[in-house]
C-alpha cells in the first residue's frame, strides 16, 4: 500500500514480566522494519507485569500494524494507544555541563527557569537532572549547548493514561 | 491434612506423557540423541506411536502433513543443538501457512545453559521470529500448564507451530502432577465472533453487486467451514478463485468455481479478480503472489476481508468493510442473515457476469498439448484421473508445485498439502508420510521434481521401515525448473546452475532404499504405470521422464498487473 505522512506515535504495553519478552518486541520491530525511537520498561505494581512505554514512528498503516502486531504477542497484555488517549509524558535526562566560573550564574538561572536542578558539583562541571516531555527537554539542550555539554543520559519517554476529572 | 486429596508426585518425563496422552497425541515425528534420552525411555513405554525420521526437517515435514491431513495438532520431538536447528525449516514452513504443530526439543542441562556447552543452541531465540509462541520451561511445576499451553495455542486462533524446550536435567526432576482442564491466557483471546455491526454491511455490498467473487484461503480449511462456504457462495451467486493455500476449500467441481488466482493463476480467476466489482475474500492474507502488482489489484472492487487475524487485514491491500473473525462462525452468520433475505432476483442479475466467466473459461482454458515427450500436466492429470481426485496429494516446491495446483482438481479440504508461503523445497516427501499416517486408507501422492525431491529423499528409508505406502511422482526434467523458467523469461535463456544432469537413477534408489522403483519416458506408459504403482501396497517412486523445457502457464512476471499474463 501506499506510504503516507510520518508521525510519531507513543504506545505503553503491559507485558508479562517474564524473560525473553523484551526480545519478542524487538524481534518484531526488527523483523518486519518498524523503528523503535525508545523504549522503557519496569516492573508495575504488579511483580507479574511490568510497562514498556515504546516511541514508534511510521504512516498510518504501519502504525495500525505496528499496533495489532503488538497485541497479537502472547505476553503482551494490553496495549494502550496514546493517540486516542489523552495522557501525561515525561522523560529525564541527565547533562553533564562545563560549569566554568563566568557560566555558572548563567547555568543556574537556566537551571531555575527550567525547573530542573543540579545533583552533582564539581570543580569544572554540574550534572543536572531535568525531566519534562521531549519538546522542554530539547529546548532545554539548545539554550546550554554554547557552554559546552559533556555528555548526556537521556531516559526514553514515559506515560500515562489521564483519567476522567 | 485435607482428607481425599492425593497429590502425586511424578518425574517431568512421565508428565510429558500424560499431558500428551490428555492432548490426544496418537503419533509423534521425532529423532532421538542425548538431551531427551529419558523422553524416549518413557515415550517407548507408551501406545504413542514413534515414527522415526532421517533427518530432523522430515520430521516437522512429516507433522505438518499429518496435522493438515487429519485437522489435528502435529508433534515432533528432537534433541538439542543440531536436532533443534535441523527442525527449523519445517517450523517456518509451518508459521507461514498456519498450521498447528507442537515442537519438543531437548536442552542442555540448566546448570550448562549459556555455557557453550556440547549441542547446545538457543532455539527459543532462534525460533522466535518462526513460532507462534515458545517456550524454555525453567522449573518443573510450569511443565504440565506449559505443555498444554502450548498444545492451545497451536490449535487455537490463527493456527501455527509452539517450540517448547526441555532441559535434560528439568525433564528428569518431579513434581506434584495434577492434570489442568482448562487453560487460560490472560493476554490472549483470540476472536471467533465476528463483529454483529460489520455483516449486515456485507448483506448490503452483495445485494448492491452485479459483479461479485468470492476468494477463499488456507483459513477456510483450517476453521473447516468448507460447507458453509459452498452454501455461500451458491446462495449469492458469486463465483469462487482460491488461493494456493485455499485449494480444496470449494469444489472444484462446482459449476461457480473459477480456479486458482495468482501468478500462476487460471485466466478466467485472474481476470474476475480485475472486474469484479466486490471481492470477498475469506481467510486470505492478499499475498504478493496472489495480488501481483498491489494497486491494480481488484481495483474496481469494494474488499470485504475475513480473517481471525487481525494483522493480516489492511497489511497489502486496503480493505473497505474489514471483519475479524473465525471463517467458519462468520459464513454461519451470513448464511443465516442471507436466510431471511430475497434473493431471487440474484441469480437473473449476477447472469451478464457469470456468463462473462464462461467465455473467458471457454477462450483460454488451462492447456497444454501432449507430443512426443511426456508433458508433465499430463502425468497430473492421469493423477488425478485414476485417483478419481480422491488422492491427497503433497508436493515439493516449483513447476510441479504449480502442475499440481493447475491439474488435480480438489473437491475435499485437506486433500492438497504444500508449502505455501515459505515455499520449502523438500516438504512433499516428508509431508506425505505425515499424511499417510493420518489417513491409512487414502491414496497419497508426491508430485515432486527431480531437484526438490533430493532435499529429504533420505525419508524413503522412513516410508520402507514403517511401511507407509506413499507414492512419490517425480516429474524429471534435469533441471530446477521453476528456476530454469525464470531464467529462460527473464534472464535471456542463461541458465545459471539449473541443470542437473547428475540426478541418481530413481528406480534403482527406490529399490536400494527397499521400495519399488518405476520409470516412463513415453506418453503411452503413463497411465499403465500410475496404475501399477496405486496397486502396489508399498512405498513407490514412479520417475517420469518429461520434456525437459516445459513452462507453468499462464504466468504473470513479479511485480506486474494480475491480468498482465504470459499465456504460453
Amino acid at each position: 500500500m501506499k506510504s503516507e505522512e510520518i508521525t510519531k506515535r507513543i504506545y505503553s504495553l503491559q507485558v508479562d514480566n517474564k524473560p525473553g519478552v523484551l526480545s519478542r518486541i524487538a524481534g518484531l520491530f526488527s523483523g518486519r522494519g518498524f523503528n523503535i525511537e525508545s523504549l522503557c520498561v519496569a516492573e508495575t505494581t504488579d511483580p507479574l507485569v511490568s510497562r514498556i512505554t515504546l516511541v514508534t514512528n511510521g504512516d498510518r498503516n504501519i502504525l495500525e500494524q505496528i499496533k495489532k502486531h503488538l497485541n497479537k504477542l502472547v505476553d503482551v497484555i494490553k496495549v494502550t494507544d496514546f493517540n486516542v488517549t489523552p495522557f501525561v509524558q515525561r522523560e529525564m535526562a541527565l547533562i553533564k555541563i562545563r560549569a566554568k566560573a563566568e557560566y555558572r550564574a548563567e547555568i543556574l538561572r537556566m537551571v531555575d527557569i527550567f525547573r530542573s536542578r543540579i545533583v552533582d558539583v564539581g570543580a569544572e562541571y554540574y550534572i543536572i537532572e531535568v525531566t519534562g516531555d521531549e519538546g522542554k527537554i530539547a529546548a532545554f539542550l539548545e539554550l546550554l549547548k554554547p557552554m559546552g555539554i559533556k555528555e548526556i543520559a537521556r531516559t526514553g519517554a514515559i506515560a500515562l493514561a489521564r483519567e476522567k476529572k | 491434612m485435607i482428607k481425599g486429596v492425593f497429590i502425586i508426585k511424578l518425574k517431568g518425563t512421565k508428565i510429558l506423557m500424560k499431558v500428551l496422552k490428555e492432548e490426544g497425541v496418537d503419533t509423534i515425528f521425532g529423532f532421538p540423541g542425548g538431551a531427551v534420552l529419558d523422553i524416549y525411555d518413557e515415550l517407548v513405554k507408551t501406545d504413542i506411536k514413534h515414527i522415526l525420521v532421517r533427518h530432523e526437517q522430515g520430521a516437522a515435514h512429516a507433522a505438518d502433513g499429518y496435522a493438515r491431513a487429519s485437522g489435528k495438532v502435529g508433534v515432533c520431538l528432537v534433541t538439542s543443538g543440531p536436532g533443534a536447528t535441523n527442525t527449523v525449516t519445517g517450523i517456518a514452513s509451518a508459521y507461514m501457512d498456519s498450521i498447528p504443530l507442537v515442537v519438543f526439543t531437548g536442552q542442555v542441562p540448566t546448570s550448562l545453559i549459556g555455557n557453550d556447552a556440547f549441542q547446545e543452541v538457543d532455539i527459543v531465540g532462534i525460533t522466535r521470529p518462526c513460532t507462534k509462541h515458545n517456550y524454555l520451561v525453567s522449573d518443573i511445576k510450569d511443565l504440565a500448564r506449559i505443555i498444554k499451553e502450548a498444545f492451545y495455542l497451536a490449535r487455537s486462533g490463527r493456527p501455527g507451530p509452539v517450540l517448547v524446550d526441555l532441559p535434560k536435567d528439568l525433564i528428569q526432576s518431579s513434581a506434584e502432577y495434577k492434570p489442568i482442564k482448562d487453560v487460560q491466557l490472560k493476554s490472549y483471546n483470540p476472536t471467533y465472533e465476528p463483529s454483529a455491526k460489520q455483516l449486515p454491511k456485507v448483506i448490503k455490498l452483495i445485494k448492491k453487486s452485479e459483479r461479485p467473487m468470492i476468494f477463499a484461503g488456507g483459513g477456510v480449511i483450517l476453521s473447516g467451514a468448507s460447507r458453509e462456504l459452498k452454501l455461500f457462495a451458491n446462495k449469492i451467486q458469486a463465483p469462487v478463485a482460491a488461493s494456493l493455500m485455499g485449494l480444496g476449500a470449494f469444489p472444484a467441481s462446482d459449476p461457480l468455481w473459477l480456479g486458482m488466482l495468482g501468478m500462476h493463476g487460471t485466466y478466467r480467476a485472474n481476470m474476475s479478480s480485475a472486474e469484479c466489482d466486490l471481492m470477498i475474500g475469506i481467510g486470505v492474507r492478499f499475498d504478493d503472489r496472489v495480488t501481483g502488482r498491489t494497486d491494480a489489484f481488484a481495483s474496481k472492487a469494494k474488499i470485504v476481508h475475513i480473517d481471525i487475524d487481525p494483522t493480516s487485514i489492511s497489511k497489502n491491500i486496503r480493505v473497505s468493510t474489514p471483519i475479524v473473525g473465525d471463517c467458519k462462525t462468520t459464513l454461519k452468520r451470513l448464511n443465516k442473515l442471507l436466510g431471511s433475505e430475497d434473493l431471487k432476483g440474484l441469480n437473473k442479475a449476477r447472469k451478464p457476469w457469470l456468463d462473462q466467466i464462461i467465455e473467458w473459461r471457454s477462450t483460454k482454458p488451462l492447456a497444454y498439448e501432449q507430443e512426443k515427450a511426456i508433458k508433465p500436466q499430463f502425468v497430473v492429470e492421469t493423477l488425478y484421473e485414476v485417483t478419481k481426485g480422491e488422492a491427497i496429494i503433497t508436493t515439493e516446491v516449483g513447476q510441479n508445485q504449480m502442475w499440481a495446483a493447475q491439474y488435480y482438481h480438489f473437491d475435499k479440504p485437506n486433500s492438497f498439502l504444500t508449502s505455501g508461503g515459505l515455499g520449502c523445497m523438500g516438504y512433499g516427501l516428508p509431508a506425505a508420510i505425515g499424511a499417510q499416517v493420518a489417513c491409512p486408507d487414502r491414496t497419497v501422492v508426491d508430485i515432486a521434481g527431480d531437484g526438490s525431491i533430493q532435499m529429504n529423499i533420505q525419508e524413503m528409508a522412513t516410508a520402507v521401515q514403517f511401511n507407509i505406502p506413499v507414492k512419490i511422482a517425480i516429474l524429471n526434467n534435469g533441471y530446477l525448473g521453476m528456476v530454469r523458467q525464470w531464467q529462460e523469461l527473464f534472464y535471456d535463456k542463461c541458465y545459471a546452475c539449473t541443470e542437473m544432469d547428475h540426478a541418481p537413477d530413481f528406480v534403482k534408489l527406490a529399490e536400494a532404499y527397499g521400495a519399488v522403483g518405476l520409470r516412463a519416458t513415453k506418453p503411452e506408459e503413463v497411465k499403465p504405470l500410475i496404475k501399477k504403482a496405486l496397486a502396489i501396497k508399498k512405498p513407490v517412486i514412479m520417475d517420469f521422464h518429461v520434456e525437459r523445457e516445459e513452462g507453468v502457464y499462464p504466468m504473470v512476471p513479479a511485480g506486474a498487473a494480475i491480468t498482465d499474463m504470459l499465456l504460453v
